[in-house]
C-alpha cells in the first residue's frame, strides 16, 4: 500500500516534469503549427547552462534563474535564425529541419562542454528525506520538483487565462489568419512564444539534472514522451497536456513497477522477467496509438478542429 | 534527343555506371572495403526507394519504415538460429511477415493524417522494437549473430562478396523499375492525387484508403527484403537497426536525394553514406556539418540533389 | 556543386590505397566508446594503452607500432562495422579493445572468422568463455560473473541474510544477477532489471527494493548510470537504512562525480590502484603525472593488453604472420601485469585473485578507493567447462 502511494508519487513526479516539457512543445505547436524536435535540445542547454553557472555562483536558485534567461536567448536567437524560415511548410520538412538541429546542438554542446557529461549538485538543504507520512520517507528534492512544477503549471494557467498576452496565445492557437489580420505583431508574438517554450524545456532540464546528471543527447528519449502526452492531451491546449502528462507519469512509473509483479501471478517467472520490461516499455506507445485510432484529434484539442 | 542528355540523366548514368563496374575495381586492387561499403549504400538505398513510394509519391510520412528492415532482418536472423537456413524458405516468409504488418498497422494508422501520422507510425515502430528488445532467445537487445547465410542450393553464394554485391544492385534496379511502373500506372496517379489533394479524389469517387492501404503494404515487403539483404550482409541483426532514429536516416536519404524522384534515394543513400564515411575519417565531430547541412537542404534546396540537377538543364 | 566535390573527395578517401607488401610494422586496432558520456572509459583506456607503448618504447615486439582507434559509439552494430573496417581496410594484426559484452558478442565473428587474435580489455561474456570460446581470443580483464560472485562471497562473510538486487537489462547486466545468485548463500527478495541504456530513473526500483526490507541491496551499473543510482539512492535517504554492494559501479571514472555518496560502499575487483606490485606503481604514478587523475580498472586492463601484445610478438621475433606461436606465447601470460602474476585458464580467460575494494577519504579530503582484502584467490570462471580447447 505504501509502495504503491510512493511509486503513484514518484509517477506524479514524472509526469509533472513530462508537462513542463509539454507545455513548451504543445504551445509550439499549437499557435506557429510547428513541430519542433529540438525541443529536447532546449531541455540539454537548460541543464548543462544550470551545471555550468551552479559551479560559478555556487547558489542553486541563482544558477536556475540564469540557465533559463540563457536558454530564452537560444531559444529565441534559433527562431530569428533558423525556424522562422520554416513557417508554413509541411511538417515533415519541420521535423527533418529540427531533426537537424537536434545534430547539431548535440555536437556543439559536445565540443563546449566535452563528451562526459557534467553534474548538478544538491543544495544540502534539498538532499534529505522527509518522513511525508509515519515511516514512508521521501526524497525532499522530489517533493519539491512536484511543487515548483504545480506553481508554474498554475501561472501559465492565470497567464494563458487572464491576461492579454494569454488571450492572444489562444485566439492563436484557434485562428492564426484572424489574429494577424487584427494588427496584431505576429512576428513578435512567434518569436516570444518560442522563447518561452524553450525557456520551460530548459527548467525541465534544470530541475532533472540532480537527480539524472547532465549529458548529451538526454532530450531525444524524454522528446519521445512529451510528444505523446501532447497527442494525447490534444495539440495546442496547455489543460491537456497537463492531464495527459499527469497520465501518462503515472501509467509509465506504476506500470513499470508492477506489471512484473502481475505477470508472475500468471506466468512463470522467467517469461515474466523477459516480458514485463518489453510490455512496460510499450505502455505510453499502445496509449497513444489507442487514443488516434479512437480519438484523432486527442482529449481537449485546442481548436475544436 | 537533347532532353535525353540532361546534366542530371547523365550524372545518374555515370553513378550507375560507377555501381556496376565497382566490383571490377576491387578485384584489381584487392581492396575489398569500398565494396563492403557499397553493398551497404545499396541495400539502404533499398530501403529509401520503398520509403520513397509512399512518402515521396503519397505524402505519407512514416517515421516508423524502419520497422521492415528489422522484421526481414530478424526473420532470417530468427530461421537461421532454429536451423532453417534456406533461402527459399526464409525469403518468402519475410515478404510475407512484413506485408501482414503493413496491413495491420496501415490500417490503423492510415485514419490519421498529418503530424498524427508521424506519430503513429513511430509509436508501431516503437512497439515493435521493444518486442524485439524483449525477446530473449534471440538476443533481445544485444542482437544476434547469423552464423550461415541464406542458402539457394548452389544458384547464388551470398557468402561471395561480389556476387551478393551484384544481387543487391539487381535488386534495387528491380526496385527501381518497378516504382516507375506503379508511379506511373492508374494506381500511381491515385497515390499521387491524394498526396495533393484528398478530397477531391474521394470526390472522384476513387476508394483512397484502399489504394493508400496498397502502396504501405508494397513499401513494407520491399523494405523487408532490404532487411532480409541487411541481415545477410552484416551477419547480424538487432533491435537497433529498427529504432526511430534509422527511419530518420532513411527519410534524411531521401530528402537529401530527392523527394519523389525516382533516383533520389539512391543518390541521398550514396550522399549521406560516403559523406558519414569520409567525414568521419576528417574529424570525430563530423556530425555538426550534417545537422546545419539537412536544415540548409529542408529550407533552400527543397528538390535535393536530383532537385538541383535537374534544374540545371543544358548539360 | 561544392556537395558533389566533398563526396568525391571523400570517395576517394575511403578508397584508400593499396597495400603495401612488407610488414614494417605492427598494427593494432583499438575499439572503445569514445563518445558520449562513456567517452570518459574510452578515453581512461586509450590513454592507458598509450602509456603501456610508451613504456615499451613506442615500440612491440621490437617493431614499430600503430594503433587506429575507433569509436563504437555503445553501439553492437557500429562495433561490429569497426571491428570489419579494422581487418579489412586496415589490415590490422591484433583488435583489442572492448567495453561492452554486447558489443563484443556482434564483433566475434568477423575477428574468429579472419583468423585475427583479439583481446577483450573488459567485456568478458559467459559466452565466449564457454561454448563460443576461441583460440583467436583473449582477455585481459575477466569474466563477467566472476566479480559479482566475488562480491557474492563477501555478503555471505558479512552474514548477510537476504538481498534485493538490481541492474540493467543486457548481456552484463544477466551475467551480473547470475554471478551474484551463484555464491550468495542469503535469500534473493528481489531482482530487478532495468530498460539499458535509456532508463535513468531508478525510483521505482529503490522504492520497491526499500518495501521489501533486505539486508543488503546488490547493484550493477556502469559508468554514468552508476553516478544516477548512487545519488538517487542517497536521496531517497537508503544510504543509512540498507547497505548497498556493488560490481562494477564505483571506479575512479565515476568517483569524481560521485563523491561523498560512494564513502563507505564496497566493490569487487580484479585491480585496485594500490596494489603492491612494481609494475602497478610505475603505471598509476606515470599515469598520474601525466593526466592528473588516477587510472581506473578499464585502464589497468588495457595497460595490460599492450604488455600481452608485446608478449606475442617478441616471442615470434616480429613475424606476425606466425599466429600459432604467437597464440602459445601469449597462453603464458609471460608479463608483469599491474594486477600481479596471473595464469590463463583453457579458454584464455585469466585465473586470477579478486579483491575488496572500500572507498575512503583519502589524504587530501576526497574520496579514493583502497584494497581492503582479498576475497578469493586464484579464481576461474564457471564456463570453462563448456570450452571445448584444451
Amino acid at each position: 500500500m505504501i509502495l504503491l502511494f510512493e511509486q503513484c508519487l514518484n509517477g506524479l513526479q514524472f509526469g509533472l516534469l513530462l508537462f513542463l516539457l509539454a507545455a513548451g512543445l504543445t504551445l509550439v505547436f499549437g499557435i506557429m503549427d510547428f513541430v519542433n524536435l529540438a525541443h529536447g535540445s532546449f531541455y540539454m542547454l537548460g541543464a548543462y547552462f544550470a551545471a555550468t553557472f551552479a559551479a560559478l555562483t555556487q547558489s542553486f536558485v541563482l544558477s536556475a534563474v540564469l540557465a533559463l534567461a540563457a536558454t530564452l536567448a537560444v531559444g529565441m536567437a534559433a527562431e530569428v535564425i533558423a525556424i522562422r524560415k520554416l513557417y508554413g511548410r509541411d511538417h515533415l520538412d519541420h521535423v527533418l529541419g529540427t531533426f537537424g538541429l537536434i545534430l547539431f546542438f548535440n555536437e556543439l554542446v559536445r565540443l563546449i562542454w566535452g563528451p562526459a557529461g557534467m553534474n548538478l549538485a544538491l543544495p544540502p538543504y534539498l538532499s534529505t528525506s522527509i518522513e511525508i507520512l509515519p515511516d514512508v520517507y521521501y526524497p525532499a528534492y522530489r517533493l519539491a520538483v512536484i511543487m515548483v512544477a504545480l506553481v508554474v503549471a498554475f501561472f501559465l494557467y492565470i497567464v494563458v487565462m487572464r491576461t492579454r498576452v494569454g488571450m492572444l496565445i489562444r485566439a492563436g492557437a484557434s485562428n492564426r489568419e484572424m489574429v494577424s489580420a487584427l494588427g496584431i505583431n505576429i512576428r513578435l508574438l512567434y518569436t516570444f512564444v518560442f522563447g518561452v517554450g524553450a525557456a520551460l524545456a530548459a527548467l525541465a532540464g534544470l530541475i532533472q539534472a540532480p537527480i539524472l546528471t547532465v549529458q548529451i543527447g538526454m532530450g531525444e528519449n524524454i522528446l519521445i514522451v512529451a510528444l505523446v502526452v501532447i497527442i494525447i492531451g490534444g495539440i495546442g491546449s496547455i489543460r491537456g497536456a497537463f492531464i495527459a502528462a499527469i497520465f501518462v507519469g503515472l501509467v509509465d512509473t506504476v506500470g513499470r513497477a508492477f506489471l512484473p509483479e502481475f505477470f508472475r501471478l500468471v506466468m512463470t517467472p522467467a517469461a515474466a522477467s523477459a516480458l514485463a520490461p518489453a510490455l512496460s516499455s510499450m505502455l505510453i506507445y499502445l496509449l497513444m496509438a489507442a487514443v488516434l485510432v479512437l480519438r484523432p484529434q486527442g482529449f481537449f484539442p485546442a481548436d475544436g478542429r | 534527343m537533347s532532353a535525353f542528355f540532361t546534366v542530371r540523366s547523365l550524372v545518374i548514368g555515370a553513378l550507375l555506371v560507377f555501381l556496376a563496374l565497382l566490383p571490377v575495381y576491387v578485384a584489381t586492387t584487392g581492396q575489398f572495403f569500398p565494396l563492403t561499403l557499397f553493398t551497404r549504400i545499396i541495400i539502404l538505398a533499398l530501403a529509401a526507394t520503398s520509403l520513397n513510394l509512399i512518402l515521396g509519391y503519397g505524402g505519407m510520412v512514416s517515421f516508423g519504415h524502419a520497422a521492415y528492415l528489422g522484421l526481414g532482418g530478424y526473420v532470417v536472423g530468427i530461421l537461421a538460429k532454429e536451423g532453417i537456413t534456406s533461402g527459399f524458405a526464409q525469403w518468402p516468409l519475410v515478404l510475407a511477415v512484413c506485408a501482414l504488418f503493413a496491413l495491420v498497422v496501415g490500417a490503423l494508422c492510415l485514419r490519421t493524417r498529418g503530424v498524427y501520422f508521424i506519430m503513429i507510425t513511430l509509436a508501431f515502430a516503437q512497439m515493435i522494437y521493444y518486442v524485439a528488445v524483449g525477446l530473449d532467445r534471440y538476443g533481445g537487445d544485444d542482437g544476434l549473430t547469423i552464423y550461415r547465410r541464406s542458402q539457394f542450393a548452389g544458384l547464388i553464394d551470398l557468402s561471395g562478396k561480389v556476387q551478393f554485391y551484384y544481387l543487391c544492385l539487381a535488386l534495387l534496379l528491380a526496385a527501381i523499375w518497378l516504382v516507375s511502373r506503379l508511379v506511373n500506372s492508374r494506381f500511381g496517379m491515385v497515390i499521387r492525387g491524394s498526396r495533393s489533394n484528398e478530397r477531391r479524389m474521394r470526390a472522384i469517387g476513387f476508394p483512397v484508403f484502399r489504394y493508400q492501404l496498397t502502396g504501405f503494404v508494397i513499401a513494407g515487403m520491399m523494405c523487408g527484403l532490404a532487411g532480409a539483404l541487411l541481415a545477410n550482409h552484416t551477419d547480424f541483426i538487432s533491435p537497433a537497426a529498427m529504432h526511430w532514429t534509422r527511419s530518420g536516416d532513411l527519410i534524411v536519404m531521401i530528402v537529401l536525394g530527392g523527394i519523389g524522384s525516382l533516383f533520389g534515394p539512391l543518390i541521398g543513400a550514396v550522399m549521406l553514406l560516403v559523406l558519414e564515411e569520409g567525414l568521419s575519417r576528417l574529424t570525430e565531430y563530423w556530425q555538426i556539418v550534417v545537422g546545419p547541412l539537412l536544415l540548409f537542404v529542408v529550407v533552400y534546396a527543397h528538390g535535393g540533389i536530383d532537385g538541383v540537377l535537374a534544374s540545371l538543364r543544358h548539360a | 556543386m561544392r556537395k558533389s566535390v566533398v563526396a568525391i573527395s571523400a570517395l576517394i578517401a575511403c578508397l584508400g590505397v593499396p597495400a603495401l607488401a612488407q610488414q614494417k610494422s605492427v598494427k593494432i586496432g583499438f575499439i572503445s566508446t569514445f563518445s558520449g558520456p562513456p567517452a570518459v572509459i574510452g578515453n581512461d583506456m586509450r590513454n592507458s594503452f598509450e602509456l603501456a607503448l610508451d613504456h615499451l618504447g613506442r615500440k612491440v615486439g621490437g617493431l614499430p607500432v600503430e594503433v587506429i582507434y575507433e569509436d563504437d559509439q555503445q553501439k553492437p552494430e557500429v562495433g561490429k562495422q569497426k571491428t570489419d573496417k579494422l581487418i579489412e581496410s586496415d589490415h590490422v594484426d591484433f583488435i583489442v579493445g572492448y567495453i561492452w559484452s554486447n558489443v563484443l558478442l556482434a564483433s566475434l565473428k568477423p575477428a574468429i572468422d579472419s583468423k585475427t587474435i583479439m583481446i577483450s580489455s573488459n567485456a568478458g561474456p559467459s559466452q565466449i568463455a564457454g561454448e563460443l570460446c576461441s583460440p583467436y581470443f583473449f582477455s585481459t580483464s575477466w569474466q563477467n560473473d566472476q566479480t559479482p560472485a566475488a562480491i557474492g562471497l563477501y555478503m555471505n562473510q558479512k552474514g548477510v541474510k537476504s538481498a534485493y538486487l538490481v541492474g540493467p537489462n543486457y548481456a552484463a547486466g544477466k551475467d551480473m544477477m547470475a554471478g551474484v545468485k551463484a555464491t550468495f548463500k542469503g535469500k534473493i527478495v528481489g531482482e530487478e532489471y532495468t530498460r539499458w541504456p535509456d532508463q535513468l530513473d531508478f525510483s521505482a526500483e529503490l522504492s520497491k527494493g526499500r518495501a521489501a526490507k533486505p539486508d543488503a541491496m546488490f547493484v550493477f551499473y556502469p559508468g554514468a548510470a552508476g553516478v544516477q543510482f548512487l545519488n538517487q539512492y542517497v536521496q531517497a535517504g537508503l544510504k543509512n537504512q540498507i547497505p548497498l554492494y556493488t560490481a562494477f559501479t564505483i571506479d575512479e571514472t565515476t568517483l569524481p562525480r560521485q563523491g561523498e555518496n560512494a564513502l563507505g560502499i564496497p566493490g569487487a575487483q580484479e585491480w585496485v590502484n594500490d596494489l603492491p606490485n612494481d609494475a602497478n606503481k610505475k603505471f598509476v604514478a606515470d599515469y598520474k603525472a601525466k593526466h592528473k587523475a588516477s587510472p581506473s580498472f578499464y585502464g589497468a586492463q588495457s595497460y595490460d593488453a599492450a604488455l600481452l601484445v608485446n608478449s606475442a610478438v617478441a616471442a615470434v621475433k616480429g613475424d606476425v604472420a606466425r599466429k600459432a606461436d604467437m597464440i602459445k606465447a601469449m597462453e603464458k601470460a609471460d608479463f608483469a601485469s599491474v594486477r600481479g602474476s596471473f595464469r590463463y585458464g583453457n579458454n584464455h580467460f585469466p585465473i586470477q585473485n579478486f579483491y575488496l575494494q572500500d572507498v575512503v577519504k583519502g589524504p587530501d579530503g576526497m574520496p579514493v578507493l583502497k584494497t581492503v582484502a582479498t576475497i578469493v584467490k586464484d579464481d576461474q570462471d564457471v564456463f570453462h567447462d563448456k570450452c571445448t580447447m584444451k
